[in-house]
């Protein structure tokens, strides 16, 4: 009896977790929403995609929980598994038949409960459901069994055609622009999802490709370690300039709505490249950045737009004084936080940047900063005649000012500066004995920062040619940290990837935009408890991170240890 | 003697001391020209405290959740809004159905018990899982991290039960027995708000003294004074420590039961500013210190409804309650200068947070 439990235990528990999961998403409507969309045309729905992957995922789960007790233990719990998910959908809509779940649950609706059975009556539907699951569960234990070179290419091969099919608004257009590309986009596209046989083509060729890349990788890898230095050299130098070249045409190749997601992940990079100053290299976890952001924007709104009538500069002339003045902001609301560390630094500025919004959208201000309406007609940037009007043309300037500020940060990094930063990150009371100047420092990293921070609002404000208090509330503070922190705390590129992930991913899913900020939360959520030191780490703080978790991971065991005494 | 006091002072201080310095003159002048004016009379004063006292209340309830976990734990949990938010949004359907089958006008009271126990038993299960799914296998990590991670599911919370409910505002069913006021020693109070205010008194009151009184409080207040010496006493912590965010879940939902109630109407992101508010209360209280946040809640509650006529119409402000919020974030960043342990400072010492 025991032996029974234990040896289905796993699956049983794993089983539970995913019909959590499955029943959660169809009740919050995910799976009707996703349904909407083939992912291969008349084959697979993203909504059915979904429920099959998070099948097979516990499956796999299940069957690597059980891995050391034989092969048939690992099929029998991943099987287990795979059939508990499938029958929490049929009791879910036994249950939905029975009661009116619809009076609480919005989503729990018939045409739901007709997807999940796959669109077959209930009466033989429920037989087919706990089959499928029942065989997904079977696929992720053979899958599990099987040699991890074949595991790797299958998975990765199979996921790219869900990206392509969940991204196929975006590929299709920018696809079709390229004369001869545009047959390759018809003949894998259908009006709905990909084609079946384009998804098959697409398949085999990443497969292929794959199959290639790890058979030939180690042999690239050591005759590249055995070129001369030189060589090495001119080949990343060959590397830099491409990358260089990429980055200039990409608005070109992409067509406008992707360029203009482009400048949003921009926007956010230079917001998160000055955060990143603050809280990655000098440790001041400062939750009301936005207010600079704003500071900056509103500064080149009164600055250039003629609808207040103080002044009416060009986005040139109003720059300077934009950042020069986030600068200043910075030091001033640095000054009364000097004393102040950890979470309290944290709620201060918060509501320092909640005061700064609630002050602008005031009617009492109305006058200089035109309250809750916000300032328009402010002028794009220009030189020479070029105006950077199209999202495409505002995408050079973001470049340029992306380039600046990931210039200057580099040059910090290692600068005197940034080493009396990560001193002062690491241990206030000891930097302050080896004679760094707390007060300074810090201020410096706060108008760093902010100044930043200014530049990016400026940019904002001539982006939109508008500003309104809203778009400065306190989400955008948290998103920046939240992308630092997924990039990898103190890492340059890893601001670049944490902001392509954390914004220009939900910007590219806006379809299904109700659902965005819930991946959003739940990724945020198991990143963090999977790979906490972020996507791509900065040396030094993946190893503080690893030294900090050895040690708590010693301390937290109390239970007497001979080597400890 | 005056040589060893100029080499004390940094320059930052004087800077402090003069920010301190005009704002208590401008809250001084613009009491007093309110008051010189008399643009209110004693009765909207009243009004105003009365219902001060009872959106504090309702604060001061929250905050007992952020309070509390912080003690334990150290951290700040951003999900604490969202666990408030989803008790009574749950409790809403049951209240619709009492209303539709006519209980509700039979046994209000009745009624209004079971959307409590409804709420708070929903509320502090969403925080016994937050706890047990998203915290704990943080618990040895980074302090960055826990607070990403209470973000990140602040966000999955919020999503999941619009989802679930939808996306509008849901009305709260109108109790009969709450509508009017009543007359109390000569003061018209009105119903609702003095429910609110009797029961959270209560509620404070009990929580307060099974944190102070019983087995299960003395070890929770242990585990945060110091885990590991709780753990060499005996004490299960990780037990505590869900004991702590389940007291903590029931409080926020009992304060969202209500809010539902005063403002008769819930939504998915009805947790974000009362949160925040909340949170700011716990700090103003001194962090860590249980009847720091409950003086906190009510001291916020009171200043945000009379706080902008009384300091800010006499300067001839615009629109003064527009910037009530600004006024509860001043309140806590000059708390937060001048007397960083809170009002009734930090039971718990936390010299390096």
């Amino acid at each position: 009896m025991t032996q029974m439990e234990s040896l289905w235990r796993h699956g049983i528990k794993t089983g539970f977790i995913g019909a959590v999961t499955v029943v959660l998403l169809a009740l919050i409507g995910m799976v009707e929403a996703f349904s909407q969309r083939d992912i291969i045309a008349g084959v697979i729905s993203m909504g059915h995609a979904l429920l099959l992957v998070i099948a097979i995922f516990m499956g796999y789960i299940a069957a690597k929980r059980t891995a050391l007790s034989g092969i048939g233990s690992t099929l029998i719990n991943s099987v287990v598994s795979g059939v508990i998910i499938a029958g929490s959908l049929v009791l879910l809509i036994l249950l939905g038949s029975w009661v009116n779940l619809r009076s609480i649950f919005m989503n729990a609706s018939p045409a739901l409960y007709s997807l999940l059975t796959f669109g077959i009556e209930f009466k033989n539907g429920w037989t087919f459901l706990l089959l499928a699951g029942a065989l997904c569960g079977l696929v992720a234990g053979l899958l599990y069994q099987s040699f991890p070179t074949f595991r790797r290419i299958l998975i990765t091969s199979l996921s790219s055609v869900i990206i392509a099919g969940v991204l196929q608004d975006m590929l299709r257009p920018t696809l079709s622009a390229w004369g001869p590309i545009s047959v390759i986009s018809d003949w894998l596209f259908s009006s709905n999802g990909l084609s079946l046989s384009g998804a098959i083509t697409l398949c085999l060729v990443i497969a292929v490709i794959l199959f290639i890349w790890f058979q030939k990788r180690d042999i690239l890898r050591t005759r590249f370690s055995r070129l001369p230095s030189s060589g090495q050299r001119t080949l990343r130098m060959a590397g830099y300039v491409l990358l260089v070249g990429i980055f200039l045409v990409l608005p070109q190749v992409l067509g406008l709505f992707l360029s203009e997601v482009l400048t949003i992940v921009g926007l956010y990079v230079l917001l998160g490249l000055g955060l990143n100053i603050v809280v990655g290299y000098a440790g001041l976890l400062d939750l009301g950045y936005v207010a600079f952001f704003a500071i900056g924007a509103y500064v080149t709104a009164i600055l250039t737009s003629p609808e207040l009538g103080f002044f009416s500069l060009t986005f040139w002339q109003a720059l300077p004084f934009a950042v020069i003045l986030g600068l200043l902001s910075g030091v001033i609301l640095g000054v009364p936080v000097l004393k102040m560390r950890g979470d309290y630094l944290a709620i201060a500025t918060l509501g320092f940047g909640e005061i700064i919004r609630i002050l602008v959208l005031s009617d009492f201000l109305r006058p200089w900063l035109g309250g809750a309406q916000g300032i328009g007609r402010i002028p794009k940037a220009s030189i020479g005649g070029y105006e950077f009007a199209t999202p495409q043309q505002i995408y050079y300037l973001i470049l340029a000012g992306c380039a600046f500020v990931i210039f200057i940060s580099l040059r910090l990094k290692d600068s005197r500066l940034g080493r009396a930063w990560k001193a002062m990150r690491e241990d206030e009371d000891v930097a302050q004995a080896m004679g760094i100047n707390l007060v300074a420092t810090k201020l410096l990293a706060f108008a760093t920062g902010a100044g930043f921070s200014a530049l990016s609002g400026a940019i904002f404000a001539s982006k939109l040619s508008s500003v309104y208090p809203h778009s400065f509330n306190v989400m955008i503070s948290i998103n920046i940290l939240c992308l630092i922190i997924v990039g990898g705390m103190g890492s340059i590129p890893g601001v670049i990837v944490g902001a392509v992930a954390l914004v220009g991913l939900p910007e590219l899913l806006r379809e299904f935009a109700e659902y965005r900020l819930l991946v959003y939360g739940a990724a945020l959520v198991a990143m963090m408890l999977l790979r906490p030191e972020g996507l791509w780490p900065e040396v030094l703080h993946l190893r503080e991170l690893q030294d900090a978790q050895s040690s708590s991971a010693d301390s937290e065991t109390p239970a007497p240890s001979g080597a400890r005494i | 003697m005056l040589e060893r006091l100029r080499e004390r002072i940094t320059p930052t201080d004087i800077v402090m001391w003069m920010i301190g310095g005009s704002l208590l003159v401008m809250i001084i002048w613009g009491s007093a020209a309110t008051l010189l004016a008399g643009l209110y009379t004693p009765r909207h004063w009243l009004d105003f405290v009365i219902f001060g006292l009872a959106q504090g209340s309702v604060y001061a309830l929250i905050a007992m959740g952020y309070t509390m976990v912080y003690g334990v734990l150290r951290m700040i949990n951003f999900a604490h809004s969202e666990v408030f938010m989803s008790g009574p949004y749950t409790a809403y359907y049951v209240a619709a159905a009492f209303y539709r089958s006519g209980l509700l006008e039979s046994h209000p009271v009745l009624c209004l018990l079971a959307i409590f126990m409804v709420s708070m038993f929903i509320s502090s299960m969403i925080a016994f899982l937050l706890e047990k799914i998203a915290y704990r296998p943080l618990r040895n990590a980074p302090r960055l991290i826990p607070l990403i991670t209470a973000i990140g599911a602040s966000f999955f919370l919020q999503y999941v039960f619009r989802g679930l409910y939808g996306s509008g505002f849901q009305a709260y069913p109108v109790v009969k027995m709450l509508e009017g006021h009543w007359t109390f020693i000569g003061i018209r109070i009105l119903r609702f708000q003095a429910v609110v205010i009797v029961a959270a008194a209560l509620l404070l009151a009990a929580l307060y003294s099974f944190i102070q009184m019983t087995r299960v409080g003395k070890a929770i207040r242990a585990v945060s004074e110091d885990k590991e010496a709780a753990y060499l006493m005996g004490i299960d912590v990780d037990k505590m420590i869900s004991t702590t965010f389940i007291i903590g879940g029931m409080a926020a939902g009992a304060a969202g039961a209500f809010y539902g109630i005063m403002f008769k109407q819930v939504h998915f992101f009805m947790g974000f500013i009362p949160g925040i508010k909340a949170f700011t209360a716990a700090v103003l209280g001194g962090i860590g210190n249980i009847p720091g946040a409950m003086l906190g809640g009510i001291f916020l509650g009171l200043i945000e409804s009379v706080g902008p006529s009384l300091f800010l119409d006499g300067l001839g402000i615009v629109a003064p309650y527009q910037l009530k919020d600004a006024i509860a974030f001043t309140m806590l960043v000059l708390v937060l200068i001048f007397r960083p342990t809170g009002i009734l400072g930090e039971r718990l010492a936390v010299k390096k947070a």
